[in-house]
């Protein structure tokens, strides 16, 4: 945290001079580290070992939080019989088909649910080509509430409670030390201080990036630390949580008004061909009639949504102009499509302030994607490599391309930088903050707002006289945003438009306002209120001094300005604070109303008593002690009974590639990932297959200060450039001695992708692990630089190491792990460099099937 | 030539006279730098902004002078930030100003070995041209079982994670009416 969101950390400093324990976990030593007061180096890929861990701590000495854990999860629910745990079928839950590696999970649902009503909502079901776990968005699957059997002293042996302390039983603390290389006494110190610092009085966060995220089970590590945040009573509450730093200025913004194949805005599922046929049988996907919460009124917020997108084309006889809306059919993630880029499915591509050819895993694929096109729009401040691999790439160097021979036609047009347009970023605590423009952007550079505008102005110019069905959405849009002298459209009136109107044309102040009937319009349903009172509220900026901790007058956060999501949670079922130190929101019975210091993430004159009466549904069904309102029983999940493709609980898997054997599990990887068997997508063997001794060592990636991700906006900075000029590999000094790799010497590192090469920086910043009873060494790479010769600095990408390999949940690549070799001196230039690969894949005796077997026999 | 200032003046005078007997602060300095007055001073406006790095929203001031980016600096206001910036962010009058930055639209014909020049408008009606023609091509009423899909696989889209919430919200809404589905961004990566 603090080498990537370094202003981010004075908060962490704070709390530690106030006492505050911090605990750093990660396979890297960083500048947070060096300030905290443990560092606890894991081997690469282990976490959900380690977490498990946690959660069996927890359960095993009682330290869970029990009257949180009763009223406010669903550890008290029953699941039904059919439910087989990972434990008694060698790490495979019930359900799996071994010839399609996914999982039908009618079997994981709550005893008694009734047919149909788990597995289904919110897009679910058990189809993974639709990225059902990400379209849930802020809300979870649909289940039935009313037929959920409970038992509250959570003895049954079918209780979540119960399931879930048999399936951690075995993750214990000399387990740990096995599969992940911390030893006992550390793991046993981090356990102690979470649980010490959690209840009523005290309460811990836990904080991850995308090393949490860049695994093929990356959504089972969140799941792993919410579990242990909803035993500890840590959701909910201040200084509680699970903190999610992210890592671009509005990448928030980008999955809310998502720029992303699977949602629409507001998190409204993508409809599916064959499934979402009507407007009734899509919205029946999103909310089930019985369920309780927000999600239930899912209609107003998809017919505000058309409303807003088509005006007054968007009627209740044409269903809301729902069939306007394209179809998608599985997966067309950014892999996916790199993949049909590479076999010539793809004929154009618009690259937008991003940068593949370096930030991507497995870049090398990118460019030689890119150089089937037929048509490339790179838009960005600075020549990136994404924009010249075809006279530049390392692929010219190694001869697989020609620049003669790429048909690709490729325009570059300069963007403008955030001083030079407004609008809004949506920072990691969802807060919108408005941006002013400083300046005109120089020259040909306009903004994305300006340059999709006109682009959408030509395009309907183009096909004004069509009278092709196909046609209508383009010509029927609502597309007509007030100009400036300049020709720039005014971001506010687009966010004017995201806000979402009433029938009177009013702005609207709440999303609570949206009707199902056509009356009302708003582009993203959570977002509105940004607007509210007329007032453009993303632009607030009260000096923090000047107001209370939790800055409500400063910018504005998603839903209606709550700075705390499900802080209900932050108060006992009587809507007391659980301890005055703790208080955030409480029920206040004089004013009859919820109150506190935080905007309430509940109904804000339901009093804690209330019980929904038979038959209700919605936020109605929600009863006064149902924290967790936009799931559809009201808590929060310990098991997932739906909505996850690879199962209800976290296990430990090994990673895709991994030189070590899964120590719990006869299963040695995730059995449901995403893999792409092909020539140009070879693996490593792992531990158990045949040549997995060629690469033998763990390689990770991360950042640095002084870059940013990819180097489109660092790179070609000489300041930032002086302070990091090179690539280069961490690697300890057991480590060099092993392979003869000298301090400030060149090292080559290979996968069976490619060899890339580095300064050797030998540090005891990495620590050999001692993992199954044998050393492992992990090889750290910063992966800013790229090969091209426009940056200032430029290098080989660490990112061509990697192969793809996907969580199934969300398609999110494992670029955080590897298996690699790595030897000393410079890799080889040109075609040698390809025989040097090729060497190394035959010794290893690499095949396409090779790693890509994801069930273990 | 007034011989009394010109003496008084002298650095080693000052520091044995005034109140810097150590000639480390106003003592060695010259009049020039005395003179000297920081941009922040000197801007004609400034401007509220935010820092454009990474997702933990700092709060800039942007310091304008004749209609340049002249600083720009953490705005102490911000609770987030209180003030401070990284060396990414306080780098940020050099992302703006990069030497390095292009400015001017660049076109590189099929199987072309360089850079060519081409006026703007030009261009975006070139790129407008590719894409109806591609989706046109490409267009899809029916999967291969049936189903109604009306959508093109055609074209595709990577980016939006460094725009604004306005320009993501114009991006998804013109292409989903085009009906182009492969629409991503880093939250995906």
């Amino acid at each position: 945290m603090a080498e990537c969101h370094p202003v981010g950390f004075q908060w962490v400093m704070e709390a530690k001079a106030r006492g505050a324990k911090v605990i750093h976990i990660d396979p890297r030593f960083t500048r947070t580290s060096a300030v905290s007061d443990t560092h606890v180096p894991l081997r690469a890929g282990s976490d959900i070992a380690f977490l498990g861990g946690v959660v069996r701590y927890i359960l095993e000495n009682e330290l869970y939080f029990e009257e949180y854990v009763k009223a406010y999860t669903n550890a008290s629910f029953l699941v039904g019989e059919e439910f087989v745990d990972s434990e008694d079928l060698g790490g495979l839950f019930s359900g799996y088909d071994e010839a399609k590696a996914t999982y039908d999970p009618t079997s994981w649902g709550y005893a008694g649910a009734s047919e149909g009503s788990v597995g289904k909502g919110g897009a679910g079901g058990a189809d993974k080509g639709h990225a059902e776990g990400h379209s849930l968005g802020s809300g979870g699957p649909s289940v039935d509430p009313h037929t959920i059997q409970r038992d509250e002293t959570l003895q049954h042996p079918r209780s979540v409670f119960q399931v879930l302390k048999r399936h951690y039983a075995r993750y214990t603390p000399e387990m740990v030390e096995e599969v992940c290389g911390v030893p006992k006494e550390l793991f046993l110190e981090v356990c102690e201080a979470v649980t010490a610092n959690s209840g009523r009085e005290r309460t811990t966060c836990w904080v991850y990036s995308v090393g949490w995220t860049h695994h093929s089970v990356g959504v089972q590590y969140i799941r792993g630390s919410a579990i242990i945040q909803l035993l500890l009573g840590n959701m909910g509450r201040p200084g509680g949580g699970i903190l999610a730093l992210r890592g671009h200025a509005s990448i928030q913004g980008s999955t809310d008004i998502p720029t992303l194949f699977n949602i629409l805005p507001g998190y409204l599922p993508m409809p599916k061909a064959g499934a979402d046929e009507s407007f009734e049988s899509y919205l029946d996907t999103i909310r089930n009639h019985e369920q309780k919460g927000f999600w239930a009124n899912a209609e107003s917020y998809s017919v505000s949504l058309q409303k807003a997108w088509w005006g007054e084309k968007a009627t209740v006889d044409n269903g809301w102009a729902f069939d306007y809306l394209p179809r998608i059919s599985g997966d067309h993630g950014t892999y996916r499509t790199v993949l049909d880029m590479n076999d010539g499915k793809v004929d154009g591509y618009f690259l937008l302030g991003q940068n593949p050819a370096v930030g991507s895993a497995h870049a090398r694929l990118q460019r030689l994607g890119m150089a089937q096109l037929t048509w490339l729009v790179v838009r960005d401040l600075n020549m990136i490599e994404s924009a010249t691999y075809w006279k530049d790439g390392p692929e010219i160097e190694t001869g697989e391309l020609k620049t003669e021979e790429i048909g690709t036609e490729v325009f570059f047009l300069p963007a403008a930088a955030h001083t030079e347009k407004s609008g809004t970023f949506t920072q990691t605590q969802r807060m919108l903050q408005w941006h002013h423009k400083a300046v005109d952007p120089p020259g040909d550079c306009r903004s994305e707002l300006e340059f999709f505008h006109l682009l959408g102005q030509k395009l309907r110019e183009r096909l004004r006289d069509s009278e092709l069905e196909r046609d209508r959405p383009l010509l029927d849009l609502t597309w007509d945003y007030p100009v400036d002298e300049k020709g720039e459209p005014s971001a506010d009136a687009v966010l004017r438009e995201i806000n979402g109107f009433g029938p009177d044309g009013q702005l609207l102040n709440s999303y609570l306002q949206m009707k199902p009937d056509g009356s009302t319009s708003g582009g993203c349903w959570i977002y509105t209120g940004v607007y509210a009172d007329g007032v453009n509220q993303s632009a607030r900026r009260k000096p923090g001094s000047e107001q209370s901790w939790v800055a409500p007058d400063w910018g504005w956060a998603w839903p209606l300005n709550r700075r705390q999501l499900y802080n209900r949670a932050s108060a006992d079922p009587d809507g007391k604070p659980w301890s005055e130190r703790k208080a955030l929101v409480w029920w206040d019975e004089d004013q009859a109303k919820w109150v506190g210091h935080d905007v309430p993430d509940f109904e804000g004159t339901k009093p804690p008593s209330y019980r929904p009466p038979e038959g209700a549904t919605g936020p109605a069904a929600l009863a006064g002690d149902d924290p967790f309102v936009m799931q559809a029983d009201g808590k929060g999940w310990l098991y997932a009974p739906s909505g996850l493709l690879d199962g209800p609980m976290p296990v430990h898997y090994e990673p895709s590639e991994s030189p070590v054997r899964n120590a719990m599990y006869h299963q040695q990887g995730n059995p449901t990932r995403e893999t792409f068997a092909r020539k140009d997508n070879l693996q490593n063997p792992s531990a158990g297959e045949p040549g997995a001794d060629v690469f033998p060592y763990v390689c990770t990636t991360y950042r640095l200060t002084e870059h940013h991700t990819a180097g489109g906006l660092s790179r070609w900075l000489p300041y930032l450039s002086e302070l990091q000029p090179e690539f280069f590999c961490e690697v300890s000094p057991e480590h060099a001695r092993e392979r003869g790799l000298e301090h400030l010497g060149w090292a080559t590192i290979v996968t069976a992708r490619t060899a890339i090469e580095a300064r050797v920086l030998v540090t005891d910043r990495v620590v050999p692990l001692k993992v199954g009873g044998k050393t492992i060494h992990q090889v750290g790479l910063p992966y800013h630089w790229g090969v091209g010769g426009d940056a200032v600095v430029s290098g080989d990408a660490a990112n061509d190491l990697f192969g793809l390999s996907l969580d199934p949940n969300v398609h999110i690549q494992e670029s955080k792990v590897a298996s690699c070799d790595i030897v000393p001196g410079r890799r080889p230039r040109g075609p040698e460099l390809l025989r040097f690969v090729e060497d190394y894949r035959s010794r290893a005796g690499i095949t396409v099937e090779t790693g890509n077997q994801r069930f273990t026999s | 030539m007034d011989l009394g200032k010109t003496f008084l003046s002298w650095p080693v005078v000052r520091q044995l006279t005034g109140d810097d007997p150590l000639g480390r602060g106003k003592a060695a300095q010259s009049a020039r730098t005395a003179a000297l007055q920081p941009r922040t001073k000197t801007a004609d406006r400034v401007v509220d902004s935010i820092c454009p790095y990474c997702a933990v929203g700092c709060g800039q001031k942007v310091y304008v002078k004749d209609e340049k980016v002249v600083q720009i600096e953490g705005d102490p206001n911000s609770p987030v930030s209180r003030g401070r910036l990284c060396p990414k962010g306080s780098a940020s009058e050099q992302l703006v100003n990069s030497p390095g930055r292009v400015t001017k639209v660049r076109y590189r014909r099929p199987y072309g070995t360089d850079w060519e020049d081409l006026d703007l408008d030009v261009a975006i009606d070139m790129i407008a041209d590719r894409v109806v023609e591609t989706r046109n091509r490409t267009w899809q009423d029916l999967d291969d079982q049936g189903h109604k899909v009306r959508r093109t696989l055609g074209f595709a889209s990577l980016g939006g994670a460094t725009l604004d919430n306005e320009e993501n919200y114009l991006i998804k809404k013109l292409f989903t009416a085009l009906g182009a589905v492969q629409i991503e961004n880093q939250a995906r990566i």
